[in-house]
């Protein structure tokens, strides 16, 4: 913890900053579920917003994305889905307009075009400074998402310069890619859908594989995300699964979402004619090469799945909803080539872009405390952060549960943790005459 | 009492893997290893290695005992085939680091092993190492795993170890990963 003595020195005030008891930091769909939550509890707050509500989505996603959950899913707090395609998958304008219209109602004062530039520790809270002036408040909820920076290789630097090479943040349509080859790196989300749609767009696709998670879109009748809400998979809690960290860092799904329902498995893809192959494992002058590990992961992936839809069918059996779907099916295990390409010479002209497909990871290079671990990410315990009170995180994968990365595992998160924030700012107030700070904060 | 709990040995101490994980999480530097094989040309293509110290958990670390072993190639190779080939000793490295990680995940995952044997073939064309063919590489091709495993499990559960014990294996890494290798002269 930094002395709170600290702050004094550090430079003359132009203004006096404004105080808060609550800044939360995003207005995305995890700040605005916040302020939900507080506004709720009657607790004096402000949601600070870099640019736009809903900012990543306008700026900073692809044209033809679509959410991985169904519309009747995309709940927020207090705000079921009323609109009349339940099972669609909404795109980037109808979920701006989602979350502009949520804001709307919010009762929360949300300030737009106000970027923090640092948070800092006070003797009794925070100090958040912005390009529009500084807060003074007790307690700080970062909201500001879990995909803000694309995680590359450091072997990117080493691509030879006729190369294009990109990250999804940057990309937006196929269109921006010169013609030829392409190389997607990474069989996430993100991966299987950019090359779906780059194999489409008349540029042959390959496609680096390593771990990687294979979800049927629908399965006995049913889009995937019933079964697993259904199931109780999604409410899974972080303190229940036996390695949270590991589950952190799972990729997410092999799933898209579209006008019609499909599989975008590696199948699916490898019959568009994409080009499998493992892992980027490194490139040695012109020459890429990948990891012969691929039938490996496709294995472990298969048998993943498997296990899921076998506790997905008990689930259906004991709860009385196996006799009303269809028979359980099994999808064809992932078909590989015989022997998958282990290198391949740039200089041969045949990849003219390679795109990142490589993860995400929040920017948090303005939080000024000491609550990042040697990786450089959040400690936290549930998104009570540890070792600053009064700091949470929202929206992070597999934060409280399963669902935590997801529109809809915003509500049960926020609600969790205003209480928690509510008890923690009744604690301080009680011992504040000067008393041995025993901690009344509830454990998360 | 007694008699009602099946104990699953496997042989493996799993207690002491994973606290073996927790402490290191603490002392990153420890987990540092050097492991090292020392080797003498004897006449012909026959080499003797030996292997007895590495470095690890942050000091000097010993074997119980000193291993060699004699390393030449086969007779058809106009070898006298003291010891088998250097790459065979790398299907003998696979092999057993796969088929500890197969005991060790059992182990934790509370499944009682009764046989496990695997058959490791490597395929090679020698034209690689003749230098007859620049096309050709000199390394393996193809390396080809086969598990027979009896256990008190499904076959899906058996599978799922065989995955996991890939997934953890360093040489099942270092043959599917480049490596960088510098090789000098003193």
């Amino acid at each position: 913890m930094i002395p709170g003595r600290l702050y004094l020195p550090y430079r003359p005030l132009q203004r006096p900053a404004r105080a808060v008891t609550v800044l939360v930091i995003g207005a995305g769909h995890a700040g605005l579920a916040m302020g939900h939550h507080l506004t709720r509890r009657g607790i004096d707050h402000a949601i600070l917003e870099r640019g736009e509500v809903a900012h990543a989505w306008r700026h900073e996603r692809w044209d033809s994305l679509r959410l991985l959950t169904p519309n009747w899913q995309c709940r927020l707090p207090g705000q079921p889905y009323t609109g009349p395609d339940p099972e669609g998958f909404m795109g980037m304008p109808e979920l701006i307009a989602l979350l502009e219209g949520y804001a709307r109602q919010l009762g929360s004062p949300i300030h737009t075009g106000t970027r923090v530039t640092a948070v800092r520790a006070l003797d009794d809270g925070y100090r958040v400074e912005t390009d529009r002036g500084a807060w003074r408040c007790r307690a700080v909820v970062i909201a500001t998402g879990a995909t803000q920076l694309p995680v590359v290789p450091t072997l990117a630097a080493a691509l030879p310069p006729w190369i294009e090479s990109l990250t999804p943040l940057a990309y937006r349509h196929p269109a921006q890619l010169p013609p030829g080859g392409v190389l997607v790196v990474g069989a996430a989300a993100t991966g299987v859908q950019l090359a779906d749609e780059l194999q489409r767009s008349g540029r042959p696709v390959t496609l680096a594989v390593g771990e990687h998670l294979r979800l049927p879109r629908r399965y006995r009748g049913r889009d995937i995300q019933w079964w697993l809400e259904r199931a109780g998979l999604l409410d899974q809690r972080f303190d229940e699964v036996e390695e949270i960290a590991r589950a952190r860092r799972a990729p997410s799904p092999q799933l898209v979402g579209g006008p019609s329902p499909r599989d975008l498995d590696l199948n699916a893809l490898s019959e568009r004619g994409v080009r499998l192959v493992g892992r980027l494992a490194g490139l040695s002058g012109t020459r890429l090469q990948f990891a012969g590990s691929l039938a490996m992961h496709c294995a472990a992936a298969d048998l993943k799945l498997t296990r899921l839809l076998d506790n997905l069918d008990a689930w259906a059996l004991a709860h009385g909803c196996h006799e009303a779907l269809p028979a359980p099916e099994r999808p064809a295990p992932t078909r590989l080539p015989t022997r998958p390409c282990l290198g391949l010479d740039l200089a041969a002209g045949e990849i003219r872009t390679v795109v990142w497909a490589t993860g995400f990871r929040p920017d948090l290079s303005w939080l000024r405390l000491p609550v990042l671990d040697a990786r450089g990410r959040l400690r936290h315990h549930g998104g009570v952060i540890e070792g600053a009170p009064g700091l949470y995180a929202m929206g992070l994968p597999f934060m409280r549960r399963r669902k935590s990365g997801a529109i809809h595992g915003a509500d049960d998160d926020a609600r969790e943790l205003s209480d928690h924030l509510v008890a923690w700012l009744a604690g301080q107030t009680s011992r504040r005459p000067g008393r041995c700070p025993d901690r009344a904060n509830a454990p998360a | 009492m007694q008699t009602a709990i099946q104990q699953v040995d496997n042989g493996v101490n799993v207690t002491a893997l994973l606290g073996a994980r927790e402490a290191l999480a603490q002392a990153p530097e420890a987990a540092r290893f050097t492991w090292r094989a020392r080797c003498d040309w004897m006449m012909g293509t026959h080499s003797r290695v030996a292997v007895e110290d590495f470095h690890g958990l942050g000091e000097e670390q010993h074997h119980r005992q000193r291993f060699t072993y004699e390393v030449d190639h086969p007779e058809v190779f106009a070898a006298e085939d003291q010891g088998p080939t250097p790459v065979e000793f790398v299907l003998v490295g696979l092999a057993g680091c796969l088929t500890a990680g197969i005991a060790a995940v059992a182990q934790h995952r509370g499944i009682q092993l009764h046989s496990v044997r695997a058959c490791v073939e490597g395929r090679m064309d020698i034209q690689g190492i003749l230098g007859m063919d620049p096309e050709v590489r000199n390394g393996f091709d193809d390396i080809q795993v086969v598990y027979e495993i009896d256990a008190d499990a499904t076959r899906a559960e058996i599978e799922a170890l065989v995955a996991q014990s890939q997934k953890r294996s360093a040489v099942y890494d270092l043959l599917t990963n480049p490596t960088h290798v510098m090789v000098s002269v003193k």
